[in-house]
């Protein structure tokens, strides 16, 4: 053949290939769901992707298979841009097969994952399949096992993510539960172990699809997803914020970035209402100091009772953890521990400084919360907050009570800085219950027991709920004014630039997961 | 953010929005010993006691097929039958009660 022809022949394997079956076009159409290619080309920079592995064939023979051609095996992968940052993709492909996962298509997907593990790059995985490839039988698990096994020896190296845009059920799903950020889209992303028929035949409980595992359903409840979107181009254009907040590798910073400063801090002195009792959107508080007020949420959803995200100080990434106390007066509870100590050990792996922000009453009451193991799940906290080694800084902003003043970052915990407010309260609980208790006696035995007490309430007050107790011990570095947060942030962060802070060697700690 | 929702914690009432789950929360209600309720949905098969029969802890009440297995559900501790709710071949939910024991504890 000459070369013409050879070009001719490549030409035409190459659209063969690529070219998507029109009726199963048309489904996925129908379902309101963009094309694998089709998504690829719309979460990268135009013309960044590069192909690879597009004539890779299943050796299956066993029902039928044989005759089966399954253009790149039902998985599309390569590597890419986004703003610049290089990333390594995968995209499963509805359309060929309902993305079914065989042996050769797994094996797609470790070879990416490898590279992407070697380069150092992120790893974007799009899962829209109808599970394992039953023809393959436990050839097809294997093609599971060994894609979480990279997921695992991944974490923590390089930044994986992962964008659910179809079904995504039974062992599949274990796959994003292995990664670092999950993205779902309303009405397309479903995610189980066990579907609704499963459910209804072996249990008799009824429930929809929807209901069960929807985009919803995971971002609210379960806490499996963390970012939530109306559609997929919104979903695309969370993925690629969310890439310019955060490093390729575990050996890199996130790339610096020119963004503007926040708007006036003065804002800040009127965001806190002064009693302790009253709610206001601490996430107010963390824009006004922020580079250009941009805070990019994570889980926002779910146990909203605390507020984790992305922001930049002077242009470079910093992770933000504050309590909420429009939402359950910003409690710690099981779900709110969890999520902020997975949070905490993203930006410490990845060399991203903490900033905290403390005003919580303490831990949520409950025989539920009990059951369900508050005492392991808060554990993570103080565990992710005691293991980090990155620069770790912490702003009182007003309540710190109890437990919850522990665990929140304090120099206990090894907090590298901790400010406070000037109305800042750090006692071991709130001067109602504090005063209820140590003057029970004298409450009860007096002759105006109300007047007495609130007296006594008073007295606690004033001279506990401040944070000059803490500052007289050195437990707080500085009380400074709301307005001169964004300063002492931006300095602290400066100089901790070099922060080397060794542990003794071991194989790893032992969490309480 | 306004809300009229509240969280009393150590004698302070704060004004806070509530999450869904929270809302959604179950009342704790303590177990009842002598209520022996289906642990999982599924088909009785065998009911193996009567009122009035004595029954020692571990006894097997009744077997109930859930999930491909045959299990025992087990008295869990000696006691009297009251009441055996559960008929073999019935179809029944999670937490729906089978059998009521008169249980050492109870008092008459």
């Amino acid at each position: 053949m000459s070369l013409p022809r050879k070009l001719k022949d490549h030409a035409a394997r190459q659209a063969e290939a690529t070219e998507p079956h029109p009726e199963a076009a048309r489904k996925q159409a129908a379902q309101g769901k963009l094309l694998a290619r089709e998504r690829i080309t719309a979460i990268l920079d135009p013309e960044s992707f590069h192909e690879y592995d597009l004539f890779v064939e299943h050796k299956c023979s066993d029902f039928g298979m044989a005759k089966k051609q399954l253009p790149g095996d039902g998985v599309i992968t390569g590597t890419g841009t986004i703003a610049g940052h290089p990333v390594a993709i995968y995209a499963q492909d509805f359309t060929v097969a309902g993305g079914s996962l065989g042996l050769a298509h797994a094996r797609k997907i470790t070879k990416i994952m490898d590279h992407a593990i070697k380069l150092g790059i992120p790893l974007i995985g799009i899962n829209d399949s109808g599970g394992a490839r039953i023809q393959e039988g436990v050839n097809s698990l294997a093609g599971y096992g060994e894609i979480f096994y990279r997921n695992t020896l991944a974490s923590g190296v390089i930044p994986q993510i992962s964008i659910i845009l179809g079904p995504c059920a039974g062992g599949a799903v274990y796959s994003p539960a292995l990664t670092d950020f999950v993205f779902v889209v309303d009405k397309i992303s479903k995610m189980f172990i066990t579907g609704p028929e499963v459910i209804k035949t072996v249990l008799g409980e009824e429930i929809s699809m929807e209901d069960l595992g929807g985009a919803r359903v995971q971002s609210e409840i379960s806490g499996n997803a963390h970012f939530y979107a109306e559609s997929e181009a919104t979903c695309f254009e969370q993925v690629k914020r969310l890439v310019t907040f955060i490093p390729w590798n575990n050996r890199k910073k996130a790339d610096p970035f020119n963004t503007s400063p926040s708007r006036t801090e003065e804002d800040l002195e009127r965001i806190i209402p002064s009693e302790a009792h009253r709610p206001y959107d601490v996430r107010d508080v963390l824009r006004a100091v922020c580079d250009g007020s941009d805070f990019m949420e994570v889980q926002a959803l779910w146990a909203a009772n605390i507020v984790v995200g992305f922001a930049r100080m002077n242009g470079r990434t910093v992770g933000m953890v504050a309590n909420q106390p429009a939402v359950l007066a910003g409690v710690l509870d099981v779900d709110s521990s969890d999520k902020a100590a997975r949070f905490i050990r993203f930006c410490d792996a990845f060399n991203i400084p903490l900033v905290t922000f403390v005003d919580l009453p303490g831990y949520l009451p409950g025989v539920d919360q009990e059951h369900a193991g508050v005492i392991r799940h808060g554990a993570k906290l103080l565990y992710a907050y005691s293991e980090a080694t990155v620069p770790k800084i912490t702003v009182i902003l007003r309540k710190a009570y109890g437990g919850g003043y522990i665990a929140m970052c304090s120099r206990h915990l090894g907090a590298d800085f901790v400010f406070a407010w000037p109305c800042a309260e750090i006692a071991v609980m709130g001067p109602e219950g504090a005063a209820n208790i140590i003057f029970k006696g004298e409450i009860a035995a007096a002759a105006d027991p109300e007047a007495f007490r609130k007296q006594k309430v008073q007295e606690y007050t004033e001279k506990f709920a401040s944070p000059y107790v803490a500052a007289a011990n050195g437990h707080v570095d500085a009380v400074i004014a709301p307005r001169q947060t964004r300063d002492f942030l931006l300095h602290a962060l400066a100089i901790s630039e070099q922060k080397d802070e060794p542990r003794p060697a071991r194989k790893h700690g032992v969490p309480p997961f | 953010m306004t809300t009229r929702q509240t969280l009393t914690l150590n004698d302070t009432v704060y004004e806070t929005a509530h999450t869904r789950k929270y809302t959604l929360r179950k009342a704790y209600t303590p177990r009842d010993p002598g209520r022996i309720t289906a642990f999982i949905p599924g088909l009785v098969l065998e009911v193996l006691v009567k009122p009035g029969d004595l029954v020692r802890r571990g006894q097997s009440l009744l077997v109930l097929e859930a999930m491909k297995m045959q299990n025992h559900v087990a008295a869990p501790s000696d006691g009297t039958v009251l009441d055996v709710t559960a008929a073999p071949g019935a179809t029944v939910a999670k937490g729906q009660l089978l059998v009521t024991l008169r249980t050492a504890s109870d008092t008459l």
